[in-house]
């Protein structure tokens, strides 16, 4: 099977760039007598060897777990987020799906809020300090309750865990073509309000995450889906759809707070 | 020979010994605890549960990681599940068996009153996943699911379909981001420690390399954590991470901190096979997959036909076989080796190294929806790398390194030989003596971080006399130098080989020589191939670019060049243990293919001191086990 089948040859245009405050620019390599069971990036590691043979400073992409768990990895290959495979991440693809003498175009995510730090790297800690500002259920080491102590259906289990499956790679705000995260933020607010653990923050939580994401500079929600059809993971639309709902009451809930009030 | 190595393993009976302790242990009054500071190395399920808890306690915390977010830690890619003795299927489980499967399953190389502690710990493990918005997968009641592992004949693994490393992970990483929310914990990414310093005799600090910028930092605290993942990339291809490394074990043993039982490695049953020369890592097929599929290797031997010309009567399904009472559950190192043998007598599926993984008969029983719902995401994985799909045909799959059970050594309260210095997670060596159990590390790694270190750091910050320091130090000083000079000698080489082609040769004498198979004459012959190797990587290495700012070929220098040294200990440790005992399989030392053990002359931990330099061999020492509860006797799965 692994042996004998046909190697391909391919030509690369790879953004370059030295550092978030040089200009870049496309440089072209061959990627020669490549493998159809290699992957994207062992093709791109073969490259790199032969830079370095030649002193040349290899192509720095991100990249860790290759195997499409991690989220380090995801670049666009020809326009498209992680490549032209579905629900694959770049380190997943394989260079079966590419055919002899093709030519690849290779650039980084390109959002404002995530620069670029060199070459196929971008800064992608505005995700991060999007969780920190409540994609979180607080519950301290040792307050919890036995696990089974509160059911929970099934289908809202399930339901959470594909939200929760999110990879933060990356991929939907490089589609968006107003560099929106909204995918990725609603989808940590869909996972925590199905789940009954959290519901006392909920609607600080969409307040605070939503308000975190446009601070970071991430452009609006225009609902055109091109996120979710370049998300790896294939984390659905409907996480939007619910993100506003929650905002909408999280709103509505705050304004009552603030003047209803003298209750008690 | 050897100094005494006090594992503090507390008095009174297994079950008593960590609530007494947990008593003794002295206290921090909550005051005082914001003047105590800890660094914590590594971010993954180990290190950001003990970041996270530490932060909740009131403690200053640094965490540290290589990766550009937390939640980029290998512990993301764990599939199968994690063990808790919760017994929620009542089917006999209890504490006491899963201290009893795990003592057992290690093959008696682990302490039992640490086992016990973990056993104990595990149940709260669950509790508090859940509570922090763990996803687990659930029943139609709304209660948690469980499904088996291998070792084990209760159900008690807990999952999140195939993605459960990833769930708990971004259970710890939320729970740690919460802490850096309120200010408890400073987050640093991208940043590699490669030092640790040592003032009066105690650990104080790390030095570290900022990976954007270059800059050498310098960090002080009043105890430092190491919890930064495990070793198996010493075998260049294994199912470990790219950055995975043990840079920052390495350099704390440099610095005093022995190095236990390093050649207690495990080779995974169920990897997808190599493909070819540019492979650059190797993909697990979750151990969940043996509840349902079979494994099996043609009974004539050179058959090459495809699974589906094979009718069943030329079919061997050896682990059934050869393990009826355990069958396919059979332990990793078992399942290892019994399909290493099969290749070896040219029983190899398609003629090659891989055997047979099938769901033929669990798909007639169960369907394919269902097969698709509990391992769907990997079956995927596996069709995305092959090419093959496994509904149709079964997948093919063959050992490949894993997890490491060595590493630093920790006493009972996961302090290592250099005080207030602790480790965490798969970097230390404690729980899972010769071999570790699916299902265990993730359990293992939150057991350290969440209720372990809370309670062990804060009785070190009660009973020892911290002097102030500050990075002005001397320690800081010249340890920051000797960093940043070894950094400039890796760049100066200029020489012709790639430090990826050092990496792969010496992944090459390992994987041969220290791998699923040991001997005498292959380890020596290691030894010596491995000091060259070291030799000719520090004359003739080429490493491009610059020091400041990124440069990933630098980073990998400094990584694969403590591989190297690792490698050589690895050997030797594997040499000097004259006897099979779990993943550590001496091909003199057998009994029909399964592992003879010595007790008589190594019911011991190995720890080895750094004597100072690469070219001084370490010292070996001692610590006994005893077994009081798990009595020793030979492990058998039949
Ligand atoms: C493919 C795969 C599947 C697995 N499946 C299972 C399973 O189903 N069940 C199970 O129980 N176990 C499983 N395991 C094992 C388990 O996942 C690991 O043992 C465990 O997650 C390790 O956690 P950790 O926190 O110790 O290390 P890691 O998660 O590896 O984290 C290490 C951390 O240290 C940081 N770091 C490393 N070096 C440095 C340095 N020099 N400076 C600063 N930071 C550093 C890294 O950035 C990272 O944050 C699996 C392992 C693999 C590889
Ligand atoms: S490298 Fe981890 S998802 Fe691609």
């Amino acid at each position: 099977m692994a042996s004998a089948k046909a190697t391909i040859n391919l030509k690369l245009k790879v953004w370059r760039q030295k550092d978030n405050k040089s200009q870049g620019g496309f440089k072209e390599y061959d990627a020669k007598n490549v493998s159809p069971d290699a992957s994207f990036l062992e093709m791109l590691d073969a490259v790199n060897e032969e830079l370095i043979k030649k002193g040349e400073e290899p192509i720095l992409f991100d990249h860790d777990c290759r195997e499409g768990i991690c989220g380090s990895c995801g670049f666009m290959i020809n326009g498209n987020a992680h490549g032209p495979q579905k629900s694959t991440t770049v380190c997943q693809l394989h260079m079966r799906v590419f055919k002899d003498g093709e030519t690849l175009v290779l650039e980084p995510w390109r959002a404002s809020a995530f620069p670029i730090l060199k070459d196929l790297v971008v800064d992608r800690s505005a995700f991060d300090r999007i969780i920190k500002s409540g994609g979180y259920i607080s519950v301290n080491t040792g307050n919890a309750q036995d696990a089974n102590n509160i059911p929970i259906p099934k289908p809202d289990a399930d339901e959470a865990f594909m939200s929760a499956t999110c990879i933060g790679c990356g991929a939907c705000v490089a589609s968006c073509k107003n560099a929106s995260a909204a995918l990725f933020t609603s989808a940590k607010i869909q996972h925590m309000a199905l789940l009954p653990q959290g519901q006392v923050e909920r609607a600080q939580r969409a307040l605070d995450m939503t308000a975190q994401m446009d601070a970071e500079g991430f452009g609006a929600c225009s609902t055109t889906g091109a996120c979710s059809a370049a998300c790896p993971k294939d984390i659905s639309l409907i996480n939007i759809a619910t993100m506003n709902r929650e905002l909408l009451k999280a709103t509505i809930t705050k304004k009552e707070e603030h003047t209803g009030g003298g209750d008690g | 020979m050897s100094v005494k190595l006090d594992s503090k393993i507390p008095g009174g009976s297994i079950d008593e010994k960590w609530t007494k302790h947990k008593f003794n242990m002295k206290l921090v009054n909550p005051a005082n605890k914001r003047k105590h500071s800890v660094i914590v190395i590594g971010t993954g399920l180990a290190g950001a549960s003990a970041a996270a808890s530490l932060g909740e306690l009131g403690y200053k915390v640094k965490a540290f990681c290589v990766h550009e977010s937390p939640r980029r830690a290998h512990s993301v890619a764990a599939q199968g599940g994690i063990n808790a003795a919760k017994n929620y299927q009542n089917d006999g489980d209890s504490v006491y068996r899963l201290f009893y499967d795990t003592v057992k399953g290690g093959d008696f190389r682990a302490r039992e009153a640490n086992v016990h502690r973990l056993a104990e710990v595990s149940v709260n493990i669950i509790d508090q996943a859940v509570a922090s918005g763990v996803p687990l997968a659930r029943e139609y009641g709304g209660l948690l699911s469980n499904r088996s592992f291998g070792g084990s004949q209760v159900s008690r693994t807990f999952y999140a379909r195939g993605q459960t490393g990833q769930q708990l992970l971004l259970g710890a990483y939320s729970s740690m981001m919460r802490q850096v929310d309120l200010g408890t914990v400073e987050l640093y990414t991208r940043r590699e420690m490669l030092d640790l310093v040592v003032v009066d005799g105690k650990a104080r600090g790390v030095i570290i390399r900022n990976l954007l910028t270059g800059e050498i930092e310098s960090h002080e605290a009043d105890a430092v954590i190491v919890a930064s993942g495990g070793y198996s990339n010493v075998f260049y291809l294994s199912t470990n991470a790219m950055a995975c490394a043990v840079t920052a074990a390495w350099k704390a043993h440099k610095k005093g901190a022995y190095f236990a039982n390093p050649c207690y490695t495990q080779i995974h049953p169920t990897c997808i096979p190599v493909h070819g020369e540019n492979q650059s890592k190797l993909t697990l097929m979750s151990e969940s997959l043996r509840n349902d599929g079979r494994v099996w290797a043609p009974a004539k031997q050179g058959d090459k036909r495809t699974a589906n010309e094979i009718p069943d009567a030329e079919r061997d399904y050896y682990l059934e076989r050869v393990y009826p009472s355990f069958g396919n559950l059979a332990p990793r190192d078992v399942a290892s080796r019994q399909a290493k043998y099969r290749v070896d007598e040219g029983h190899g599926a398609l003629g090659e190294k891989a055997v047979f993984l099938d769901f033929r008969d669990s798909i007639k029983r169960l369907g394919e929806d269902k097969v698709a719902e509990r391992y769907g995401n990997l079956f995927q994985m596996y069709e995305k790398i092959t090419g093959e799909n496994p509904y149709k045909q079964p997948m093919r799959i063959f050992p490949a390194p894993h997890y490491t059970m060595g590493g630093l050594w920790v006493d009972y309260n996961l302090e290592s030989t250099i005080p207030g210095l602790f480790v965490a997670g798969e970097a230390n060596f404690s729980d899972h003596g010769a071999n570790r159990l699916g299902a265990s590390a993730l359990m293992q790694g939150l057991a350290d971080g969440y209720f372990v270190l809370p309670y062990t750091i804060s009785n070190y910050f009660a009973n020892t006399k911290l002097e102030k320091i500050t990075t002005t130090n001397d320690a800081f000083k010249h340890a920051a130098n000797e960093t940043q000079n070894d950094l400039n000698k890796f760049l100066s080489v200029k020489g012709s080989r790639t430090v990826e082609s050092f990496h792969k040769e010496l992944g090459h004498i390992m994987w041969e020589k220290c791998g699923m198979a040991r001997d005498k004459a292959g380890l020596t012959e290691a030894i010596s191939k491995i000091q060259n190797l070291r030799k000719e990587f520090h004359s003739n290495v080429n490493v491009p670019g610059e020091g400041k700012g990124i440069n990933n070929e630098l980073e990998k220098a400094g990584r694969v060049a403590d591989f190297i040294e690792l490698g050589e200990l690895m050997c030797r440790d594997a040499l000097v243990r004259e006897e099979s005992c779990g993943g550590h399989f001496r091909s003199e030392h057998q009994v029909d293919g399964e592992a003879k053990r010595d007790d008589e002359k190594f019911c011991h931990v190995a720890a080895w001191e750094w004597n100072g330099s690469a070219d001084k061999t370490q010292t070996r020492h001692q610590e006994e086990l005893t077994f009081e509860n798990v009595h020793l006797a030979t492990r058998s799965y039949k």
